[in-house]
């Protein structure tokens, strides 16, 4: 019933084993969380857990909405970010949780 | 390591924002918290009288915490140790 992850070894001889194990080696990077609600973190991954409850530093959260032009009826698309220093994010609202971005 | 007694934000899934002192805290991360303060207070005039109060964990969209009440080495540290199989199994090991 539960499928048994080939253990992939890699050459820097850390064991992957499930796909939480991809997390583990980003611990103390900075990962792209991309959450419920079209929000989207981006920080420092200091912690987490099996829910995917997490805590992350040096935080930049980008919420993106949408919103109708009453005149023209065009959807206008609006993105605000806000920084925080350090926060705990409850895992139910986690979507995808990305390695380090080594572009831009 | 706690953060009981550090003054905290708590953000809920309905876009209140309550700050107020971490008095305690369960499995459920359920949280109490004292000295509250509801932020943005003209939009949410009801929940100005609060004083002390219990969040229920999973209204909880995200803890708001100073930086440096925190300890983020041994976080990692521990983070790490949780989620090595060499330690206790994982749970697709206890599965098996």
């Amino acid at each position: 019933m539960f499928c048994k992850w080939e253990s992939i070894v890699l050459s820097i001889g850390i064991i992957m084993e499930e796909p939480l194990d991809l997390i583990k080696l980003s611990i103390d990077e900075r990962v792209y969380v991309k959450c419920r609600n079209d929000r989207e973190l981006r920080g420092r991954l200091h912690a987490y857990d099996q829910h995917l409850n997490m805590v992350l530093g040096d935080v930049e959260e980008t919420i993106t909405s949408s919103e109708e032009d009453e005149e023209t009826g065009e959807e206008i698309i609006s993105k605000r970010t806000r920084n925080v220093g350090m926060l705990f994010v409850r895992g139910d609202i986690v979507v995808l949780v990305s390695p380090p971005l080594r572009t831009s | 390591m706690t953060l009981v007694g550090k003054e905290i934000a708590v953000e809920l899934k309905n876009d209140v924002v309550l700050t107020g002192t971490l008095h305690s805290v369960d499995q459920y991360l359920n949280i109490k918290l004292t000295t509250v303060q509801v932020v943005n207070q003209e939009r949410y005039p009801q929940l100005t009288v609060l004083k002390n109060c219990f969040i229920r964990g999973s209204v909880v969209r995200y803890v708001q915490i100073n930086p440096g009440d925190v300890n983020t080495e041994l976080l990692q540290d521990a983070t790490r140790k949780e989620n090595s199989p060499a330690v206790g199994g994982t749970v697709s090991e206890a599965k098996k």
